[in-house]
């Protein structure tokens, strides 16, 4: 029985729930100091003057750190392995912590204060004293003075942000039934629960500068390539380690200025330092999903056929960022549109840089497209679900590839099984229960199914257990069990002979862990290296004149439930152990990779799901509740069905919160976050989330890899928006444009 | 954050002495809300008086009504069978607060002193008169989604958060305090202030002023608390509404209404409560004196929705109160104060 697939139960989950997983801001460094930023109070200017002769005088401090003494730091490099990280559309910011005077955003560090302790650093930054020289910012998108059109999501030919396919302005002139509508979200923050944190520690190794950086990412590699780079080490310098990270959702892998600061804060003192970010920090430095404007206008036969579609966006990043939220990725490939066109315009604003957030496009620019489709079927007179598979595309319709995989018929069929969809009744505002009005909504979603190219290391040891290796991270996603269970069959071992390490540079390399793409990634380098290792044992069997397998060739061998056996003979073989032990070994060692190929080329790779909402609304208070939601996947086949259900369920609830209730407000004048704590900036609570009825159909993708199996991170949270609001549309008769649909939205005075 | 001192004390008269001797003194009793603005940076006491020890603990009979004494919990007021039955508003205003856990921190006589949830008082690099006198005021002009209608002004449109407080104004306790110059009874609606050119003060007590109970009068009629926030559970009200009603035959015989998240201090409507004496109960009556509660709100840019909602609010708590509609769930409970009820098939869970 192959462990994948099984419901196993999270290897870490003991570790977690009892303290005993170390976050990083635990970690116990001997002779540690501690470090307290100091932000800027406002969001474009220059700072004229700092001065921090209190905060020097004050108990226990170490150093300041301003822009006037802080270490020079080389700039952010162009590319990194093929993503854009400079520049329009790229990934980060280039501005660098505490290298120049200028004022970008409100928040941005000013100072770092270092001392003996994290009270007595906090106290003396709050003695700094800085004098502005303020310019008037620009914090409205709309009006904002530099608007750009970026060519590419992060570089990448294949996503072009500015399409046109056929002749959309043509056939929206023509088409019998027409619809324009505007659709605005605001600004939510990925708020995990474990704040940012670093640890630096300086060393000297061999005579040269040694880097050992402990932080809270998600993206171990490309830290210690942008840590290289901007302090001018080589890359082999620099040591990051991560073994768990308290919740990402897009936060924790591309903005650098926390752990660049931490780094040269403890350059300057020579001791290591920690700075440990605040939740109110967070609205600043952490990163945050862009308000966005987007306009979809949609064209159709009386029929229902969509003739044409255009999704035009207005989003926002900072000064030195060029994220472009890419909020046409549903609408370029879901529906057999032939004409089709989609634009991204980035208003450059004074504040801090945005960065993708779970389902980065997917999540609003979704739930506008299917909204749109919504208020279509609407306009049509059609079932919602009836329209959708009117204009099933059948192959990609931007680039003409067909789909490694899809079964979405399958998945609305079941969906509006689950939900009731057709005892409801249709008509808008028909349906109550007591004083709540009651309605059924529902979404198409989808997830682009990346893969990436990963190595491993497999060992196998003289006990006969054995430890599989690779440089990926455990964000809760539950890494540390799918890959002990795929590396467990790859070497044909029981799960709890296996270990699955991640979370340190020094391992080989895996990408960062985000597009839902580590399953796909990570998954076949495991099994290369377990089979590497194999490999490795059975040459070393067959050469072995006192191993049962002595003389047989490689390929008459199979490796099953531990032993080296011949496939002819299963009878006749030994244990792995066994084999080691004679040739006086501890161990046995292997690293491979594995990467996508031409597949990649010949099809189009996504996941796709439906999800289907009933609600409550309280009218009179504007009170929405989700009563149900049901959502029917199809994400290729499950390496464990347990951690899929967290993931999904997880996402789902993630979706209801940027639906109901998630908004930071920038205030309007100083750009300084206007909500910075978990009090008043709302996630949702457990009375907010209902039983959520998850069911996928566990169909394997025969192209993406072996073990067929796709990303499912994102999905759950795609979707979720569109078919909520869509409910409340048919529960009120009300269309509400503009996330999150808090309770001031539905009162008309 | 700031160095202080930590003093525990004994006796009611040594908590007093400790911070009436030091003008950046203050108490502390759960720290639920002092800690939080400590860490925020917004408060910088030089002294911190634990009164979690002082012997205030008790709920008693007193003068056919209850004494709450300071140090019970949020929990053990919540959950008191006398105080579910005989004042189902209270339990409902402190079962619809916070969470759990903080509720079994919190202490009586902290809770109707936390202080405004204003976002920019809880940033130092914002003016706020609140924080720091003289300063201006950030949320005027500002994002002032949560802010007040009524008994703003120029200085601070602030609104007082505490759930508890709403439901303790409608049922007109008393505030039994210790001060420097002695003990005192302050009836509650005159606790708190409007913030006139001196918001930093939010109640009349002097400095070293020391609650000691909360007392809940007689009371034989009905009295029921509902709330509306963002999300269903653990967030602060956008406008909430208590209820205190008596019967006089089929008629009102007096009907006392306090909105909260309206003002700087839970908003006693009297003129509504006129409209509604000597009244037949009907909806159209509920209308007509929430409209008189709601004639003199002044809206700010973003608050203006508080208005159509706080008047539905007001017509439903009356409604729930009197009988004519059903509580969403049980007296005395979370459910039936929360209004929308919690996600899920049933908005109480079965
Ligand atoms: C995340 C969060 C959510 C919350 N949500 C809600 C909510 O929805 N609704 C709600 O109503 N509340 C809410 N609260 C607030 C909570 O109810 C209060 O923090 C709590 O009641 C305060 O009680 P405490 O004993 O902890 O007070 P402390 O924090 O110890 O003190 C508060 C203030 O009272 C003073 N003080 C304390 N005791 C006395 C006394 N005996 N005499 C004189 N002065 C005294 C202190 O000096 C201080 O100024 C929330 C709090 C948090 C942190
Ligand atoms: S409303 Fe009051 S508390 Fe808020 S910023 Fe203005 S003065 Fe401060």
């Amino acid at each position: 029985m192959p462990a994948t697939g099984k419901s196993l139960d999270r290897v870490d989950g003991r570790l977690k729930v009892t303290g005993a997983a170390r976050y990083t801001a635990e970690w116990e460094v001997p002779g540690l100091v501690y470090g307290a930023v100091v932000d800027s109070a406002q969001a474009r200017g220059t700072v004229q003057s700092i001065d921090v002769a209190a905060a020097r005088q004050a108990p226990g401090v170490l150093a300041v750190l301003t822009h006037d003494n802080a270490p020079r730091l080389q700039p952010i490099p162009e590319k990194i392995g093929g993503t854009l990280f400079r520049g329009e559309g790229g990934i980060t910011e280039t501005s660098q912590p505490l290298q120049s005077a200028a004022i970008e955003y409100a928040g941005q560090p000013l100072a770092v204060v270092v001392a003996d302790t994290h009270e007595r650093a906090r106290y003396a930054a709050s003695l700094v004293r800085v004098s502005y020289a303020g310019q008037e910012p620009d914090l409205a998108m709309a009006a904002a003075s530099r608007k750009t059109l970026p060519e590419t999501f992060l570089g990448n030919n294949e996503e072009k942000l500015q399409v046109t396919v056929g002749d959309p302005t043509g056939a929206l002139a023509a088409a019998p039934v027409k619809l324009e509508r505007v659709y605005e979200s605001a600004i939510t923050h990925h708020n995990p629960i474990e704040t940012l944190a670093s640890i630096a520690r300086w060393e000297k190794r061999n005579g040269a500068d040694f880097l050992t950086l402990y932080d809270t990412t998600r993206g171990l590699e490309i830290l210690q390539e942008i840590m290289a780079t901007s302090l001018g080490l080589p890359k082999e310098s620099v040591h990051v380690i991560c073994p768990f990270v308290g919740g990402a959702f897009g936060a924790k892998g591309w903005l650098y200025a926390p752990a660049l600061l931490t780094a040269m804060a403890a350059r300057v003192v020579g001791r290591p330092v920690k700075i440990e970010w605040r939740r109110q920090d967070m609205f600043a430095v952490a990163g945050h999903r862009p308000a966005t404007r987007q306009t979809l206008s949609l064209g159709a036969t009386r029929a229902g056929n969509i003739t044409a579609l255009r999704h035009d966006t207005l989003t926002h990043s900072s000064q030195s960022s060029g994220y472009t939220e890419p909020c046409a990725r549903v609408s370029r490939m879901m529906y057999a549109v032939p004409n089709l066109g989609f634009a991204h315009q980035l208003a450059h604003l004074h504040l801090p840089s945005p960065c993708p957030m779970r389902g980065p496009g997917e999540t609003v620019g979704g739930w506008a497209l299917e909204c749109a489709i919504d208020e279509l079927a609407t306009e049509l007179n059609l079932d919602p679900v009836e329209l959708r598979l009117r204009n099933y595309a059948d192959k990609n319709p931007e680039t003409g590839k067909p789909w490694s995989s899809k079964h979405l018929r399958e998945c609305y069929a079941r969906g509006r099984k689950l939900i009731g969809w057709d005892e409801r009744n249709p008509r808008p505002r028909s349906m109550r229960e007591g004083s709540q009005l009651v309605g059924y909504g529902m979404a198409t979603t989808m997830y682009p199914a990346g893969r990436k190219e990963a190595q491993a290391r497999a060992t196998i040891f003289a006990d006969g257990r054995a430890l599989v290796q690779s440089a990926t991270h455990e964000l809760g996603n539950g890494a540390y069990t799918i890959f002990r269970q795929i590396s467990a069959d790859a070497l044909a071992l029981p799960v709890d002979r296996v270990r699955f390490e991640l979370g340190d540079s020094a391992l080989p390399p895996a990408p960062t862990s985000g597009g839902s793409t580590t399953t796909a990634t990570v998954g076949p380098a495991a099994q290369a290296a377990a089979r590497a290792v194999l490999a490795a044992l059975i040459s070393l069997a067959v050469r072995d004149a006192q191993s049962p397998l002595f003389g047989a060739t490689a390929e008459a061998i199979d490796a099953r439930e531990g032993r080296l056996v011949l496939k002819a003979q299963p009878g006749t073989g030994e244990e792995y152990g066994a084999i080691l032990r004679r040739a006086r070994l501890p161990s046995i060692v292997a690293t491979d990779g594995a990467k996508p190929g031409e597949e990649r080329d010949k099809y189009s790779f996504y996941s796709f799901g439906a999800v289907f909402a009933q609600v409550r609304v309280d009218e009179a208070s504007g009170s929405i509740r989700v009563a149900r939601l049901c959502g029917v996947y199809d994400v290729g086949r499950l390496m464990n069905p347990k951690t899929a259900h967290s993931q999904i369920i997880g996402g789902m609830a993630m979706g209801v919160g940027a639906t109901l209730m998630e908004a930071t407000h920038y205030d309007a004048r100083n750009g300084r976050a206007v909500v910075r704590n978990l009090a008043d900036y709302h996630v949702p609570s457990m009375a907010d989330t209902p039983d959520m009825q998850v069911e996928w159909l566990n169909i394997p993708d025969p192209h993406i890899s072996e073990l067929g199996a796709r990303g499912i991170g994102e999905i759950g949270c795609v979707g979720t928006a569109a078919a909520i609001t869509n409910a409340v549309f048919h529960a009120t008769g009300q269309r509400l444009r503009s996330l999150p649909l808090t309770p001031d939205k539905l009162m008309r005075t | 954050m700031h160095p202080f001192q930590y003093q525990r004390t004994e006796t009611a008269d040594q908590a007093v002495a400790a911070v009436a001797q030091d003008p950046a003194g203050t108490f502390i009793a759960g720290g639920t809300s002092h800690v939080d603005l400590m860490k925020e940076g917004v408060l910088h006491p030089s002294l911190l008086v634990d009164v979690s020890g002082l012997p205030f603990k008790q709920i008693t009979a007193h003068e056919g009504g209850v004494r709450i004494g300071a140090g019970v919990s949020n929990t053990a007021a919540a959950t008191s069978a006398d105080i579910r039955q005989r004042y189902p508003a209270v339990s409902e205003a402190l079962l619809a607060g916070a969470s759990t856990q903080i509720r079994n921190m919190a202490s009586m006589g902290g809770n109707p002193l936390q202080r405004t949830r204003c976002p920019y008082f809880r940033d130092p690099t914002q003016a706020c008169n609140k924080r720091e006198p003289g300063s201006g005021c950030a949320a005027i002009g500002g994002y002032n989604h949560v802010h007040a209608l009524f008994g703003a002004s120029a200085a601070c449109v602030a609104t007082h958060p505490s759930d508890l407080a709403v439901a303790l104004s409608a049922l007109d306790a008393r505030v039994q305090t210790l001060g420097p110059d002695g003990p005192r009874t302050i009836a509650f609606p005159d606790l708190h202030r409007l913030p006139g050119d001196q918001p930093h003060r939010d109640t009349v007590l002097a400095h070293g002023e020391l609650i000691t109970s909360i007392d809940l009068p007689a009371f034989s009629g009905r009295s029921h608390y509902l709330k509306v926030r963002e999300r269903a559970s653990y967030a602060y009200a956008l406008v909430s509404c208590a209820v205190a009603l008596e019967m006089n035959g089929s008629t009102i015989g007096r009907a006392r209404v306090a909105l909260g998240a309206v003002a700087s201090k839970p908003w006693r409507v009297t003129a509504a409560e006129a409209l509604l004496a000597g009244q037949v109960p009907t909806e159209p009556l509920f209308r007509a004196a929430a409209d008189a509660a709601f004639a003199d709100a002044r809206p700010l840019e973003h608050n203006a929705y508080k208005i159509p909602m706080g008047r539905n609010l007001m017509v439903r708590a009356l409604l729930e109160t009197n009988g004519l509609q059903p509580l969403q769930g049980p007296a005395g409970t979370a459910f039936a104060a929360s209004v929308g009820g919690v996600a899920g098939q049933f908005a109480v869970p079965r």
